[in-house]
């Protein structure tokens, strides 16, 4: 069997809509969001590199670069933030942030 | 091709051309040593710097070229981007001493402050001038990131860290979505630049796959409009976030997010107005609806205003639904109006404290017309002119936004429109009901200040006269829509 770029496309979406079933059934953990968060974009940056290959064209590898990169400030962004929480409410459970409601 | 085609660099035109962003971009990175050899105490002098960068910045927007593109076409300046620039900036300014009041009485006060805020600010810039959904991505997460933190910036607040780990995780879920569009929208069109796809979407029409491509990344802009039905994290965000930062939310990272919003659709997709109509006509109807109906039982004011704000987003959208030159300019006017009017409501409800300790719940501006009368007549005329009471300044927004719609055939959004805006109008006559007919509370310590008492003035005189001056800001939104039409 060759592998296409359909294959590929079908990964990037699984891997996709797992990452944003992770964030809404996950009731557990806020770290799970966040590697959640993580699964999310790298199903888009699979979705950009199989397309660059099979398009030929280099635009897609590069945005696939600059992903990488702002994911990682905003892994280190969203862990602060974390700590911040975790200081303040001594939890990181999902359930718990109900502070805000109306 | 996107970035990488054949593209002489001339570095210095290109650096001329970004030359407010460069101001800001190198005036924060300066204010950030500085407050790292400092500390603390730099605080004030930062905040005056960078409000100074501000002005500086808008200085070199408005002497900008009138129409130029830099770096291969992913950067454009031209009479649209200047208008909504010019906005964000004049937003931003104001936040910042906004900020230095609330922090100093809260005793939080720290040199990133003014940092955060002008990196934001940048943020927003690149977002109104991305011509490439690299930049667009790169300025919109530029923001974000800046954001995540000023609404986590209250740290030892258990309501504003809850506040910014709830913004951070949906509005990583948004870029999320976004992402995965425009990586759809480049394979299926083999581009990143608007020039391009628009190019591609002409020549070989609309497939399934960009269809989706276009759904994903309309989700992903939305989320940033808080428009329904990605509406659910302004609330909480609102509520819990300091109040300054909630106002820099509410009128600069508006204007940028809907500028943006408003290139990202019109520029790549013209040829496609039939795909995104729909999907467009539907957020913004639920949008007006849902804002009017949720806002009605609200107590807590700045939650109010979270969904005033998701109602108002709703009828600047129906603008965009439009899809005409005087949509666009509708939504000009209407993001105008928005923010101005905004700030002044936000500078308000940062002046109700009480006994050193803040109050946000509408039961306590009670009586507030006996206790301190000019605050109430200013703050009634700025919750009219939300309403869109006629003569206001919001009465002629609303009028323009659904004159467009009309004049596109949207009869049934505009319907809705109009019952919506009456449905809203109570929860704004309540909060005016509150202070002039109920039982007077206990008076607030002192009024906003002197510098923030002129923004409230400033603001409020212009929902009363900009009704019988209209001319100047309609041209200036006339001209900067035609730049997208031309």
């Amino acid at each position: 069997m060759i592998i296409g770029l359909g294959h590929y496309l079908t990964v990037a979406a699984l891997l996709f809509t797992l990452g944003v079933f992770g964030i809404f059934l996950n009731r557990k953990n806020l770290i799970v969001i966040l590697m959640s968060i993580e699964l999310i974009l790298l199903a888009v940056n699979l979705n950009f590199v199989a397309f660059s290959h099979f398009l030929d064209d280099l635009t897609g590898q590069i945005f696939a670069m600059f992903i990488l990169t702002v994911a990682a400030a905003e892994a280190a962004i969203g862990l602060a933030i974390l700590v911040v929480y975790f200081r303040n409410r001594r939890t990181v459970e999902v359930d718990d942030a109900n502070l805000l409601k109306g | 091709m996107g970035l990488a085609g054949g593209y002489a660099v001339n570095l210095q035109a290109d650096f001329l051309i970004i030359l407010p962003e460069l101001i800001l971009a190198l005036g924060a990175m300066a204010a950030l040593l500085v407050g790292a050899v400092y500390g603390k105490k730099a605080t004030r002098s930062l905040i005056c710097l960078m409000a100074l960068l501000m002005a500086a910045a808008a200085a070199a927007t408005l002497t900008g070229p009138d129409r130029a593109s830099a770096f291969g076409g992913a950067f454009v300046v031209d009479g649209f981007t200047r208008f909504a620039k010019l906005l964000v900036l004049m937003s931003a300014a104001i936040c910042l001493p906004m900020a230095q009041a609330f922090f100093d009485a809260e005793k939080q006060s720290r040199f990133e402050l003014p940092v955060l805020i002008g990196l934001a600010t940048l943020g927003m810039l690149l977002m109104i001038s991305a011509a490439d959904f690299l930049t667009l991505y790169l300025g919109l997460e530029l923001q974000s990131l800046a954001l995540y933190v000023l609404a986590a910036f209250d740290r030892n607040n258990r309501r504003s860290s809850e506040a910014g780990l709830k913004y951070f995780v949906l509005g990583a879920l948004s870029s999320g979505l976004l992402l995965y569009g425009i990586s759809l929208i480049y394979g299926f069109t083999g581009a990143t630049s608007f020039a391009a796809v628009a190019l591609a979407v002409k020549a070989s029409g609309v497939g399934i796959g960009l269809v989706f491509g276009l759904v994903f990344m309309i989700a992903g802009l939305v989320f940033k409009l808080s428009a329904v039905p990605f509406h659910m994290w302004a609330p909480d965000v609102y509520e819990g976030s300091p109040t300054p930062i909630v106002a820099f939310f509410a009128t600069a990272a508006k204007v940028a997010a809907f500028a943006m919003v408003i290139r990202a659709v019109l520029v790549p997709f013209a040829g496609a107005v039939a795909e995104w109509r729909q999907v467009i006509i539907f957020v913004s109807v639920l949008s007006m609806v849902l804002g009017a109906f949720a806002g009605i039982g609200q107590k807590n004011i700045k939650r109010l205003m979270a969904y005033s704000s998701i109602g108002h987003m709703g009828y600047a959208l129906l603008g965009l639904a439009a899809g005409t030159k005087m949509g666009v300019q509708g939504m000009l006017i209407y993001l105008a109006f928005y923010a101005v009017t905004n700030l002044g409501v936000f500078v308000c409800i940062q002046s109700m404290r009480r006994g050193g300790e803040k109050v946000e719940n509408i039961s306590d501006l009670a009586g507030l017309s006996r206790s301190n009368p000019k605050l109430a007549f200013a703050l009634a005329a700025l919750m009219l002119s939300l309403a869109g009471i006629p003569p206001l300044a919001g009465f002629l927004a609303k009028l323009y936004v659904f004159l467009a719609a009309i004049e596109a055939h949207l009869y049934i959004a505009a319907t809705l429109g109009v019952l919506a805006s009456c449905v809203a109008a109570y929860y704004y006559l309540a909060v005016v009901k509150a202070m002039y007919l109920d039982e007077p509370a206990p008076a607030f310590d002192r009024g906003p200040g002197r510098a923030l008492s002129a923004v409230v003035a400033i603001s409020a005189a212009f929902s009363i006269v900009l009704v019988f001056v209209p001319g100047p800001l309609i041209a200036a939104a006339g001209q900067a829509a035609g730049a997208l039409f031309r």
